[in-house]
């Protein structure tokens, strides 16, 4: 039974680790930059969730659809301010910017809400669902974060393969010259890609606060670079691999964490993604790169 | 006989080398240097170390690492375990400081090595992130590992210094979290220059010799490089465990400039590696020079903002976030060429040849 319950935190650990992997493939795939200050975007979703929940009083559906909005609304002025005017220049250039706009994000709540780190109230307020006469119990995040997620990817999916803006996001990914040509407008496609990332990572920092309720600057930023891992282990770029890797790295994370050693888990998650990357060097689901002459 | 064009940029470089570790020694001895900027001068060196070295990387080999500060930590604590063992076996202090900087960097460049076969022959981003999940393995293993000493020889250990089970005579010389404390406080201005020039050379010698025209061949064009009949496996492992084995040395320099060595994310965590990757892509990638000079502004940067109190690091990001933007949009480039000092004071400027 304990097996079983620690299965399920995994898969719940793991769904918000795939909502973020799905901000980072997406952008990578269209704009092919590794958006390092996504995890501190969810870091500020946290924030703001916390203080309007906390210092506001108003009722959590209000906190979070708020967070969504502003989250949204920063992806896109970052966008806008620091990515755009580098778009043609090389990939390591737009790294190192992305870093300096984390640097700024964090800092920058360090400066608004303090040092000292905040106890995030949970956006969730569902009962615990008790089984097997009380050996399992699963609690009320679990119930809405796993569901969710599926919600979230099969929206995704149909949002990208049937409507217009989602099919010239493909176009974008494969081929941005030829996306041109044929009238796809590559800077509004771009801002909306960091749109629905934004406001994904302000989903998953709801999810994610609510079950690990420790709220600092830096709290970003290490479920930020698993989900980044997580999305590189199901094959970067593509929706479903995202989903899987971050199933997958949740379970390994929470197994090992139970069974191996608590300050091993991190070490053990970036062990397995090596192992498969040695094995499948493009993820799980990533598609081989033909290489021209 | 004429002095060839790479050998005198090489040669002015270490010359200003020389001349500022001069500038300072007078500074220290005249005593009109402040105890922060004393206190920096051998990170400055540790870190241009660094710099440098994930220059070979990133600029002549060409491919993006994320993980350099774990081969950092792995010199670190090989050095370091090192000169504690050894403190009173070897009285000579500048014999056993010199072992320490050779032991630091062969542990280094064989975890370089044995990464380096097991990696790269993953591409672009990909290698990037598995160089990042290495470093934060090295790091998160250093964190749990007891290796103690006695009569019997070493004792490891996972769980704590306890379960090491020494003699009475033994002692715990890596603890966990602890990380290593006592080590000798070997590491002075001069070494540090001395390793910082060396780093230089040696990384300029291989860059201009036989094998780095054969490294910068597998940069440019792996295709083709592989075509002309070179091994490019052998070249990527070559310069990426050269590059590991100078981090190493950088990371002998730490952890003979503090009391107490724990490898915590602030030190050797993946953020170190940005850091050092700012340095270079500031530089000018594949410019050894530039990351040398980077690395200094921007390790003084943050120090000398100070007085800007809590804004410090804000300033900082949005100093690097303008200095990207300008340097690379293609609007500012434009501006920064019609608006160049050459257009104003031609005078001062030798034309440039047209055509080859």
């Amino acid at each position: 039974m304990s097996f079983l319950s620690y299965l399920i935190r995994g898969i719940s650990l793991g769904s918000v680790y795939s909502i973020i992997a799905l901000g980072y493939t997406m952008v990578y795939g269209i704009a092919k930059m590794l958006n390092f200050a996504h995890g501190d975007i969810i870091m500020i979703g946290g924030y703001v969730i916390f203080t309007i929940m906390s210092t506001i009083g108003l009722p959590p559906f209000v906190a979070v659809l708020v967070g969504i909005v502003l989250c949204t609304l920063l992806g896109v002025t970052i966008e806008r301010i620091a990515y755009k005017p580098l778009r043609s220049a090389s990939s390591l250039a737009v790294l190192i910017t992305a870093i300096g706009v984390s640097y700024f994000l964090q800092n920058f709540a360090l400066l608004i809400f303090g040092a000292d780190a905040k106890s995030f109230t949970s956006v969730i307020k569902l009962s615990p669902l008790e089984l097997a006469g009380g050996k399992l119990t699963i609690s009320g995040e679990t119930l809405v974060t796993i569901p969710l997620c599926i919600i979230i990817m099969v929206f995704l999916s149909v949002f990208v393969k049937k409507t217009k803006v989602g099919r010239g996001m493909i176009a974008v990914s494969e081929n941005k010259e030829a996306a041109i040509l044929m009238g796809v407008n590559v800077n509004r496609t771009i801002a909306i890609t960091f749109a629905i990332g934004s406001a994904l990572a302000a989903v998953a920092s709801a999810l994610m606060f609510s079950a690990y309720p420790a709220l600092s600057t830096t709290s970003g930023a290490m479920p930020g670079i698993k989900a980044f891992v997580a999305a590189v282990f199901g094959g970067i770029g593509s929706i479903p691999g995202a989903m899987i890797g971050g199933i997958l790295l949740g379970i390994i994370e929470i197994l090992s964490r139970a069974y191996i050693s608590s300050q091993l888990a991190d070490a053990i998650v970036f062990l397995v993604l090596i192992l498969v990357l040695l094995v499948k060097p493009t993820g799980i689901l990533g598609k081989k790169i033909q290489e021209k002459v | 006989m004429a002095i060839k064009k790479t050998t005198k940029s090489n040669l002015i470089t270490i010359a200003i080398l020389i001349i500022i570790y001069i500038v300072c020694q007078i500074l220290i001895a005249t005593g009109s240097m402040s105890n922060l900027m004393k206190g920096l001068l051998v990170p400055l060196c540790y870190y241009s170390i660094m710099a440098v070295s994930l220059n070979l990387t990133v600029g002549i080999l060409g491919e993006l690492s994320l993980g350099h500060a774990g081969f950092m930590c792995i010199g670190a604590f090989a050095s370091s375990f090192f000169s504690k063992t050894m403190v009173d076996v070897i009285g000579n202090t500048f014999i056993r400081f010199t072992l320490a900087i050779i032991i630091g960097a062969l542990s280094a460049a064989l975890f370089g090595m044995i990464i380096g076969v097991a990696v790269l022959r993953l591409r672009g981003d990909y290698l990037a992130i598995v160089t990042l999940a290495f470093g934060e393995i090295i790091k998160n293993v250093i964190n749990v590992l007891y290796i103690g000493i006695d009569r019997n020889g070493l004792h490891f250990s996972m769980q704590d210094s306890m379960s090491l089970n020494l003699l009475e005579d033994g002692e715990a010389i890596l603890n966990g979290p602890r990380g290593i404390t006592g080590t000798p406080k070997n590491a002075t201005f001069t070494i540090a220059i001395i390793l910082l020039i060396l780093t230089y050379v040696i990384i300029t010698n291989l860059v201009n010799s036989r094998s780095g025209r054969a490294i910068m061949a597998i940069r440019d064009n792996r295709i083709a490089a592989e075509t002309m009949g070179i091994p490019i496996t052998r070249f990527k492992i070559l310069a990426f465990s050269i590059s590991a084995g100078l981090a190493g040395v950088a990371g002998v320099l730490y952890s003979h400039n503090i009391s107490t060595l724990t490898a915590t994310p602030k030190n050797f965590g993946y953020n170190m590696s940005i850091m050092i990757l700012v340095f270079v892509v500031l530089g000018g990638i594949g410019n050894l020079r530039g990351s040398i000079i980077a690395a200094v502004i921007l390790t003084l940067l943050p120090e000398y903002l100070r007085f800007m109190q809590d804004y410090r690091m804000l300033i900082y990001a949005v100093v690097l976030i303008a200095l990207m933007i300008f340097n690379w949009n293609p609007t500012c480039i434009q501006w920064r060429e019609n608006h160049s000092l050459k257009n104003y004071l031609p005078m001062f400027f030798k034309k440039e040849k047209e055509g080859l």
